[in-house]
């Protein structure tokens, strides 16, 4: 039986079919990838935990090479987040709302180019520019500073330690930060910023009130997309650091980071070796890491969604 | 504290489009002032020149005095933020803060102002606010909730509870019903009535029954034409405009046949 109700619209239902079949397979596409890599990954890395000439699990041995790595990558992704993230939301605040009109396209658009620099050009920067500018700050904070741990030991005289990788890194990941949060602050909906000054805010009021809390999910996505960055550059840090031991200090060379470890190790590695292994490993850890990161931003940004405005 | 607002000459730009020109009105204190008029002719405008919010857009400005109790906002060192907190506004389409509670919404502006108030201060504002704005017997159980929860009416009385949380001296209102049920309406406009008994309310409706239930002074604004000026046509008592208007065009535009 057919009634006006059980006929459809055929070719709007044929379109709508291959539609989500689209973005299904984009889904499984992208799922397939990161399970080939974590694959990869796990498979190659099993000689770095296991040798049998060894007498089996060699785990210990693994983690003794793999922490400092770790830890050299953290503080050097902290460093880079503790400097750019309040300066990037003030950049972007500063566009959306501060400047004037005419002024903030310039300044936006220098800002997207910066993010087009690519991170040798950084690493050539931060190994021959930077670092030396920074060697008569490493002293005086380690003559003022030095009874804290982090500018105890000896000031590194070419300037290449991790507090200097960190800084590159921070300018590095400042763009992508200041663009997610100026695209957020723009897209503040107007009727809350001036429900905010009919009360009788002021400015920077108004932004506390309206401005920040409509757009922490997307600081935090922006923030977390730069720590993406950060724990992943490779060339950048590989160029500026002069690798070595695990160090407190950060203004002594010293340290590593994972990406940088794999970067240097990795072409002197010969292909099926233990070394090589062991640099998959640890790319293994960076991937978990990175996973881990983005799970927690997710996270925090879930928290409270109620209170989103999304509804 | 009610206060009385005089309009004096008063034109206001966007850019170089002149928007509104040559406004002279005596708003009474105490008293429900409606704006009326055919969509254009720069109501909203004019209102948002009361409190100074018009000149939030890029490029708006105003030229001419406006007295509130006899003292010009528009005098050059007069802070906007200062006349803001004298002069509130309801919007047209609700606008609570989303991610603060109800009890936040209300007491938005004292933390603005920056008073320190103890809890059970705060908690007799957000119950005496929500009751005069009708709204408390709705969300008492509920004050820790998201403001966002609330239907589009409740979140309306919610934002004339923020408005009146500071008590100031004028309330201005922006077609605050225009978005709501005739049941939320009608709640809307018994609150107006006993706002009146404290405030200066100046309201902007589309609805003519709503201006003649709710006001004492009625003002009209028009357009000559497209890209023309809007101006005030008549302004006298509510009763007046509605049955013996002085003006044609006042005469066309309340009985229906405007246009
Ligand atoms: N942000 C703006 N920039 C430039 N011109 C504007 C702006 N807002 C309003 N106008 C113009 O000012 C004039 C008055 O607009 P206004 O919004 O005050 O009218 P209104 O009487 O409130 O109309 P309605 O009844 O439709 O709300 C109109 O010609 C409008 O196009
Ligand atoms: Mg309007």
């Amino acid at each position: 039986m057919t009634s006006s109700l059980t006929q459809s619209d055929k070719r709007g239902v044929a379109g709508d079919r291959v539609f989500s079949a689209l973005t299904v397979s984009a889904g499984v596409l992208i799922l397939l990838t990161l399970a080939f890599v974590a694959l990869f990954l796990t498979v190659n890395s099993r000689d770095a935990v296991y040798q049998e000439d060894q007498g089996g699990w060699i785990l210990t041995a693994f983690f003794d090479y793999a922490y400092p790595l770790v830890i050299g990558t953290l503080i050097a992704s902290f460093i880079a987040l503790i400097l750019a993230a309040p300066v990037a939301v003030g950049v972007a605040l500063y566009i959306s709302h501060y400047a004037p009109p005419r002024f903030s396209k310039g300044i936006g658009y220098v800002i997207d180019l910066l993010a087009a620099i690519p991170s040798v050009v950084y690493g050539a920067w931060g190994m021959s520019f930077l670092g030396p500018a920074l060697i008569p700050v490493y002293g005086w904070l380690h003559e003022n500073l030095g009874f804290i741990p982090l500018f105890a030991g000896d000031p590194s005289q070419t300037g290449r330690t991790i507090f200097t990788a960190g800084v590159v890194l921070g300018v590095m990941i400042l763009p992508i930060i200041t663009s997610v949060c100026r695209e957020i602050f723009i897209q503040t909906p107007k009727l809350h910023e001036e429900a905010a000054l009919a009360l009788g805010a002021t400015r920077w009021e108004m932004i506390k009130m309206s401005v920040f809390p409509f757009a922490r999910a997307g600081i935090i996505s922006g923030i977390m997309l730069g720590l993406g960055r950060a724990l992943g550059e490779t060339m950048a840090v590989a160029l500026v650091l002069s690798p070595g031991m695990l160090t407190a200090s950060l203004i002594s060379s010293g340290n590593s980071t994972i990406p940088a470890e794999i970067a240097l190790g990795f072409p002197e590695a010969p292909p099926g070796s233990e070394r090589q292994a062991q640099l998959i490993a640890i790319g293994l850890v960076l991937f978990l890491i990175t996973l881990l990161v983005n799970m927690t931003a997710r996270w925090i940004v879930s928290r409270h969604k109620e209170f989103s405005g999304a509804n | 504290m009610s206060k009385r607002v005089d309009v004096v000459d008063l034109n206001v730009y966007y850019g170089d489009f002149l928007a509104v020109e040559g406004v002279n009105m005596n708003i009474d204190a105490q008293a429900v002032t409606a704006f009326i008029g055919p969509s254009g002719c720069g109501k909203t405008t004019l209102l948002r020149s009361l409190n100074r919010m018009h000149e939030v857009l890029p490029g708006a400005r105003v030229k001419g005095q406006l007295l509130l109790d006899g003292e010009d906002i528009y005098e050059s060192g007069v802070d906007p933020v200062t006349v803001r907190t004298q002069v509130g506004m309801v919007f047209q389409r609700p606008n609570p803060f989303p991610t603060m509670t109800i009890r936040e919404n209300v007491l938005a502006g004292y933390k603005l102002n920056g008073a320190r108030l103890s809890k059970s201060q705060s908690e007799e504002i957000v119950e005496t606010s929500l009751r005069s704005a009708n709204l408390w017997n709705e969300v008492k159980d509920r004050l820790d909730r998201p403001g966002s929860g609330l239907s589009g009416g409740q979140q309306q009385r919610l934002c004339i509870a923020r408005t009146i949380a500071v008590k100031p001296d004028v309330i201005l209102m922006d077609e605050p019903c225009s978005a709501l049920d005739p049941i939320s309406t009608l709640a809307i406009e018994d609150l107006i009535g006993e706002l009146q008994q404290d405030y200066t309310v100046i309201i902007v409706t589309h609805n003519m029954q709503q201006a003649a239930r709710v006001s004492q002074k009625t003002a009209f604004f028009n357009i000559a034409g497209t890209g023309k000026p809007g101006k005030l046509i008549e302004y006298d008592d509510t009763t007046s405009i509605f049955n013996t208007p002085q003006e044609k065009s006042t005469e066309d535009y309340v009985s229906g046949r405007f246009g």
